[in-house]
């Protein structure tokens, strides 16, 4: 019962958000905030408390449309709670952030995140096919408000983008599921959407392999993996620092738990022969992202392309099919989230000072503003991976993993981590410092914004630090996985244990 | 003709009785009110005399009222009846002479609820005429318009030649197997030398039904006349007309085993396709909101005729329920268009609905919900239409023509986005003014609105519904 309130609560938000708009412009910022603080509290809740016997922490499951056998179909595992905390923290953060950069249509603004948290929310725990689908394509519609409505110049163009890339491979998926559907229906007699009785459909070689393209289509426009990446520089720049935000963090890791979630398990051996050509997606996407990243002036886009090379990683270390890599990725995921949210906050909050993204325009901003500068560059070192940071976990994790499947493959990753060196010294170095030539001078981070970040420097410290937690909470979930996935386990206990 | 006979046609006397009742209304007081009371009242109790109809009942060689024939005649007295409430917001205003609309309106009725019980190929072409004649009369029903008599007369002429090939092909029917009961079109063997001749008929049948679908390649009318006819009337030939010449197909079709017969497959085939991708392509440049909807509805039948040739136990189903969320939507949908329009000129053009949002949030929402339903984003009965074609076409491994569906449906998503994109716009500030709105006009949006959504969340009722009327089929 209780999963149901994750859902329900932003879903209660949105309306009451959209009704409060019209007595003041400050209540549905607060409703939002109570409804994602109510969600975390009981997100954290079940994390201290969590000692389950089965998969599952948690499960709701309600007979939905019995004629084609859909249920509402809940289930909580250690990844969906890891990645439920993250979007309620990263929903937070995206509230906080656009107190002041949203000053109309503050309702409807609310309505779209709030009904864009409960879509995500979905697709973390949905288990059944049916329902995941559902949930992943309602993610679209407030999001393509969220950027239509409140981005940039070429909003509509981003937008419609952004929706069109997502629904033409969601479409692919779909159609991959009710294959599935019947072929399952075909060898046992039963119709059903369920996970748990999907993954023991046996497919033949062919159909496996057609299936599995059809359900990575979806997840790699979402990752995005390189050739399908197109859509995200334009949808993260466009979109108002909440969407980015939400975006970078949350919707780019839908792709990646989709991946973990259905492609690996429900269609092992197609996977494994897919491989090698994942793994060189993702040391594409990883080189690619950098160097396009070092090559940008325009700030929010250079954050964008970091992006790409990031979620190569989480690429590579689900492909590198040992317990390392998959830690890993699951860790670059989280660390993702809070880095390139915390530079999209501060990015955004520098564009409602100086009204500008262009790196060309800045420099000498440290003098000016020394807390926004600070976190820039904390932001900007745990992005580029360094030691007792996060991300650099999760990247050293993933590269270990993916040492023992492929030396070469992680010999050109491993150079990616150089190049984002660059990038992220780079922007330091244009924003931040030289002459202040264009005279800027504004108001530094005021307290909501100083609290934001803080909150976000702390996270990615205990990450970066302190892994533990996360790695246990974790690994049932991928053991659970991995014998679906029959893969080799048993090296994970010795860095998990270290 | 037995009381039962009687009893089982009840739907049909009480419509042709409400159209001779409000004949005689407009005869002894002219009263616009009191025009769409009648009719729309009429409609009801024909639409509560389905439910006493005994069925399933063969009522002469002419007609059959089954589970499926009534689940139709529902659907299409239900919209005829909401697209009667649209009108009489949308001819409030009109000059003179509005009464005389709703007499036709019920005689295309009766027309459409003929098709959907017809076994025969007299009753079939007696349901077409009527339907067609009553047509002509209300797509140039404003004839003070700019272009409503060419509207009307492009109807007429391609309609009549429609009617031509449909009677030709008739004829060489009953040519070669002597009979006109579609159910006994299989019992002529494939050997025997008029076969080409029953095939040939099959085509040319197909031809005429087509036209009135409106797809590829006989849908050259349906963007003049959808943009050129009065809004709710648009909506008239876009739903009730629609529904029931698919309700005839099906039948059609299945009793006469034509899908059986490759050639007929196969030109099936090709019509699908060429619908979907025609039919998405040419609405893309589009400025007109109506013309958009047109070229939209082409792809859309398209979608129909993809879940038609699955053919598989589900086909029937799945075109059925399309065909329902297909009404509930494009009802909502122009329905706005026709409350937002006034009397000279439709609300038409796309920049007439810049920043609709800020406006009139209400209707903008409902059109929201239309557009993503016509798109088949989830939570709206168009996911739910989409996701059962698809499901049939899987089931019986129809895989092309899914693939086809899917990367067509992704090109329909850019005008239906620049439609939503267009209704969120900040306002410009020099927008025209709206017309006011009544709560009683929107109720009939409110519930086709609330249906797009509510059935899209919760489809079971529906869908069990639509599963036992159509259990006829599945013998």
């Amino acid at each position: 019962m209780m999963l149901i309130w994750f859902i329900c609560l932003p879903l209660f938000a949105a309306v009451l958000a959209v009704l409060s708009a019209r007595y003041s412009r400050e209540l549905p910022r607060w409703i939002s905030l109570i409804a994602l603080g109510l969600d975390l509290a009981l997100a954290a809740q079940v994390w201290f408390s969590s000692a389950s016997a089965g998969p599952w922490f948690a499960e709701v499951d309600w007979a939905w449309v019995p004629s084609f056998g859909i249920h509402f179909h809940l289930a909580m595992d250690g990844l969906s709670l890891l990645m439920l905390l993250l979007t309620f923290l990263l929903g937070i953060i995206a509230v906080l952030a656009s107190w002041t950069e949203i000053r109309e249509k503050v309702g409807f603004f609310h309505f779209n995140l709030m009904c864009l948290t409960a879509g995500i929310v979905t697709v973390f725990l949905a288990v059944d096919l049916f329902l995941f689908y559902f949930g992943w394509e309602l993610m679209l519609v407030p999001m393509y408000f969220l950027i239509v409505i409140w981005g940039h110049e070429r909003r509509v163009y981003a937008a419609s983008k952004f929706f069109l890339f997502t629904q033409c491979s969601g479409l692919l998926m779909l159609i991959a599921i009710l294959a599935l559907y019947f072929i399952h229906h075909q060898t046992s007699g039963i119709y059903t959407f369920q996970y748990s009785e999907l993954l023991d459909t046996s497919l033949s070689h062919r159909t496996e392999m057609l299936l599995m393209l059809g359900f990575f289509a979806a997840f790699a426009v979402k990752l995005p993996v390189l050739p399908l990446h197109t859509w995200l520089p334009d949808a993260h720049t466009e979109a108002p620092t909440a969407g980015s935000i939400i975006l970078a963090g949350l919707l780019l890791k839908t792709g990646a738990y989709g991946l973990i979630r259905f492609v690996l398990p429900l269609f092992p051996h197609a996977s494994r022969e897919f491989t090698p050509v994942a793994l060189i997606l993702a040391v594409a996407g990883i080189v690619y992202g950098a160097v396009m990243a070092f090559s940008q002036t325009d700030l929010k886009r250079l954050v964008a392309y970091t992006s790409v090379s990031h979620l190569g990683f989480v690429l590579l270390g689900l492909y590198s099919w040992n317990s390392l890599g998959l830690q890993g990725a699951i860790m670059t995921m989280i660390c993702h989230g809070l880095s390139t949210g915390g530079l999209f906050a501060l990015v955004g909050g520098l564009q409602e000072r100086i009204h500008t993204r262009d790196l060309n325009r800045m420099g000498g901003l440290w003098a000016v503003a020394p807390v926004l500068s600070g976190s820039m560059i904390f932001f900007g070192l745990a992005s580029l991976g360094l030691p007792g940071m996060g991300d650099f976990v999760g990247e050293f994790l993933v590269l270990l993993g993916s040492y023992k499947v492929s030396v070469a493959t992680t010999s050109i990753a491993a150079l990616g981590i150089l190049a984002s060196t660059f990038y992220a010294l780079r922007m330091v170095e244009r924003a931040l410092r030289g002459p202040n030539t264009n005279g800027w001078k504004f108001s530094d981070l005021k307290t909501r914004e100083v609290l934001m970040v803080a909150f976000m420097i702390v996270g990615l410290l205990w990450l970066g630090l302190f892994p533990q937690p996360v790695l246990r909470t974790s690994q049932p979930a991928l053991d659970y996985l991995q014998r679906h996935a029959q893969l080799s386990t048993g090296l994970v206990e010795e860095i998990a244990n270290e | 003709m037995s009381s039962a006979d009687v009893a089982a046609l009840e739907p049909l006397i009480v419509i042709a009785a409400t159209a001779i009742l409000v004949m005689m209304g407009i005869a002894f007081r002219r009263n616009h009110a009191l025009a769409v009371a009648l009719t729309v009242a009429g409609l009801a109790v024909a639409f509560i005399s389905i439910f006493t109809a005994p069925a399933p009942r063969q009522v002469t060689r002419l007609l059959v009222v089954d589970g499926f024939a009534l689940f139709y005649i529902g659907l299409i007295i239900a919209s005829a009846a909401i697209v009667s409430l649209i009108s009489f917001q949308y001819f409030r205003t009109h000059c003179a002479d509005r009464e005389e609309l709703y007499l036709l309106l019920l005689l295309a009725t009766l027309g459409c609820v003929v098709l959907a019980a017809s076994a025969h190929f007299i009753s079939f072409l007696l349901g077409l005429e009527i339907l067609s004649v009553s047509l002509y009369g209300m797509v140039a029903y404003s004839k003070d318009r700019v272009h409503a008599l060419e509207v009307g007369m492009k109807y007429l002429v391609l309609a009549s030649t429609s009617a031509a090939f449909l009677l030709f092909g008739a004829a060489l029917i009953y040519c070669s197997t002597g009979t006109m009961e579609f159910a006994k079109f299989r019992q002529l063997p494939p050997d025997d030398s008029s076969f080409p001749l029953f095939i040939a008929g099959l085509v040319l049948t197909i031809t005429g039904i087509g036209f009135k679908l409106g797809i590829v390649p006989f849908h050259l009318w349906i963007p003049d006349v959808y943009q050129g006819a009065p809004a709710p009337i648009t909506a008239y030939v876009a739903t009730t007309s629609k529904t029931a010449v698919v309700a005839l197909l099906l039948r059609y079709a299945y009793l006469s085993g034509a899908l059986g017969h490759g050639v007929v497959f196969v030109v099936f085939v090709i019509m699908a396709i060429a619908s979907m991708v025609a039919g998405n392509l040419l609405a893309l440049r589009q400025q007109s909101i109506k013309r958009i909807l047109a070229y939209s509805s082409i792809a859309h039948f398209g979608y129909i005729l993809v879940g038609f040739l699955s053919g598989g136990s589900r086909a029937i189903e799945a075109v059925t329920f399309y065909l329902v969320s297909y009404t509930v939507t494009i009802l909502s949908a122009l329905g706005i268009v026709a409350i937002l329009s006034n009397a000279d000129s439709d609300a038409d053009n796309l920049e007439s609905y810049s920043g609709l949002f800020w406006r009139r949030p209400v209707l903008a929402a409902f059109l929201t919900a239309a557009m993503l339903s016509l798109a088949g984003i989830p939570a709206t009965i168009g996911f739910l239409g989409k996701f059962y074609v698809l499901a049939a076409a899987a089931e019986s491994g129809t895989w092309p023509l899914m693939i086809v569906l899917a990367i067509t449906s992704v090109i329909g998503l850019f005008y239906y986005l620049r439609i939503v994109a267009k209704l969120y716009e900040s306002s410009s500030g020099r927008e025209t003014a709206l017309p006011a709105v009544s709560p009683l006009s929107v109720l009939p949006i409110a519930v086709a609105g609330s249906l797009i959504i509510g059935v899209g969340v919760f489809p079971g009722h529906v869908l069990s519904w639509i599963r036992t009327a159509m259990v006829i089929f599945n013998q």
